[in-house]
């Protein structure tokens, strides 16, 4: 596994300051996130989950939206790297899939089946508390070396900052809040899935491309173009025909 | 945290009115929180306000106070879509609340906490939780308060269709209904029937609870198009 270029690193760290203006688009930070640690540290598929107010992990984002690849991060709220990095505070790294079926005996077969060979979990961490996690799935046998580890909790770390949205957080109001938030701003994204998927007669995955292509071409927020396909489909009227 | 919501909700589930519903998740909610007084209020098809159900005429008070002022926390936490949490209202800045703030303080109302009624796009209210005493509500408050504010939502959404009793079923907390599948199935449904979408959620629990079958399982049909709800005749 390479380890990441300096000048890219840095790149990406402008792009993520750019993005933490007042009244960004949580879920496309997030997804952003997902995407640069995929592409720096060369790893497929890269997920991010949050706990809810239960403390059950919830996907937020991934480097990749498709279906299959959504079950396998959604099913770790039973059992899993992710899991386990958000219980335990505790990185997962370079686990071997096919050495996992007793650590993990409904996750690892699942996963490797999905064509992944190696596992990672690194958690988000706000000074004490653990509030979610940042998964990565390989597809060869190689290994994240220390090196790449470290930039990708600091990816994580940032996430943490970015959903939060302040570096001085008082008691834990507003991890609530913009947790409660972020969260329900996912829950809105599936529903425009749906309806899109219905209304094109296309699947979900086609629908969540339709969906961030008109967002991206017309400058638009993901969420609130969710929220209007759902709520007030007159305004967008060439995304819901 | 469900557990404990569940047997004092469950008290009333068997009316199917559902502001007594109401009324009995606020008192409900005030002694398990711990709180002085909670209210829900409701926002309407006509994008008003209303108070729906209250712990105590205080607590009613408070809630036809900021329906009134049309400013306040359930206000702000419909309008930001995330909870409003201010645990000492003697300290706000001067800006905010001008109005309310000093009210509620005349009540004797130090603290409050709003949370919206959400699921997703779907906007229902908001549920407030207020004390006497100023300080934090701690995380196992702040959770059982999420819990309330989860329950609400579905007795709101039980009462749209008056074909399903006053459900206890709806109360106990199954893992998989916030799956993504159930999310999606609702965009769906809403797009098969052509209602909005808090019409859709209340019809995908009704068939859910007439055919005795989990909302996840019944979502999974939806998105998979091996279900496709239908309106009703006339």
């Amino acid at each position: 596994m390479p380890t990441v270029a300096p000048d890219r690193l840095a790149a990406v760290f402008v792009e993520i300051a750019d993005t933490l203006v007042d009244d960004f688009d949580v879920i496309e930070f997030l997804q952003m996130i997902t995407a640069r640690t995929s592409e720096l540290v060369s790893v497929p598929a890269v997920g991010l989950l949050l706990a809810d107010s239960r403390g059950r992990l919830q996907f937020m984002a991934a480097s990749d939206e498709a279906t299959r690849l959504l079950e396998l991060f959604q099913l770790q709220h039973n059992e899993g790297p992710c899991l386990d990095a958000f219980t335990t505070g505790a990185q997962v790294v370079n686990a071997d899939l096919g050495h996992a079926a007793s650590r993990w005996p409904a996750f690892a077969p699942r996963a490797s089946a999905g064509g992944f060979r190696s596992v990672h979990a690194l958690p988000l961490r706000l000074r004490t508390t653990v509030i979610g996690a940042l998964n990565l799935f390989g597809t060869d046998a190689g290994v994240l070396e220390p090196a790449d580890v470290k930039v990708v909790q600091a990816l994580a770390d940032i996430a943490t900052i970015g959903l939060l949205q302040e570096k001085a957080i008082r008691h834990g109001e507003v991890v609530t809040e913009q947790l409660q938030h972020a969260l329900n701003s996912r829950v809105v994204i599936e529903q425009a899935k749906g309806a899109l998927a219905r209304i094109h007669g296309v699947d979900v995955d086609a629908a969540f491309v339709m969906l961030r292509s008109y967002a991206r071409n017309h400058n638009r927020k993901l969420v609130d173009l969710a929220r209007l396909v759902v709520t007030d489909p007159a305004q967008v009227p060439g995304l819901v025909r | 945290m469900r557990a404990l919501v569940g047997p004092r909700v469950a008290a009333g589930a068997g009316t199917d009115e559902p502001l007594t519903r109401l009324t009995t998740l606020c008192t409900a909610a005030v002694g398990t929180l711990p709180a002085s007084g909670v209210g829900v209020s409701l926002m309407t098809q006509a994008g008003l306000f209303s108070l729906a159900a209250a712990s105590d005429p205080v607590a009613e008070s408070l809630c036809e106070l900021q329906l009134t002022l049309g400013e306040g926390p359930c206000i702000d936490a419909w309008a930001s879509r995330r909870p409003v949490l201010e645990p000492d209202l003697a300290v706000l800045p001067a800006s905010r609340w001008t109005a309310y703030a000093p009210a509620a303080l005349a009540f004797g109302v130090r603290a409050v906490f709003s949370f919206p009624l959400q699921v997703g796009a779907a906007q229902l209210g908001a549920m407030d939780v207020y004390r006497f005493s100023a300080g934090v509500l701690s995380t196992d408050a702040l959770g059982l308060a999420l819990a309330f504010a989860d329950v609400t939502v579905e007795v709101l959404l039980d009462a749209q269709d008056a074909a399903v009793p006053g459900t206890a079923g709806g109360v106990l907390d199954d893992a998989l209904d916030s799956h993504y599948v159930v999310y999606q199935a609702q965009g769906m449904t809403m797009v098969d029937l052509g209602v909005s979408l808090t019409e859709a959620m209340a019809r995908m629990r009704a068939h859910a609870f007439a055919a005795d079958r989990s909302l996840h399982d019944v979502a999974r049909d939806v998105v998979h198009g091996r279900l496709r709800l239908q309106p009703d005749p006339a």
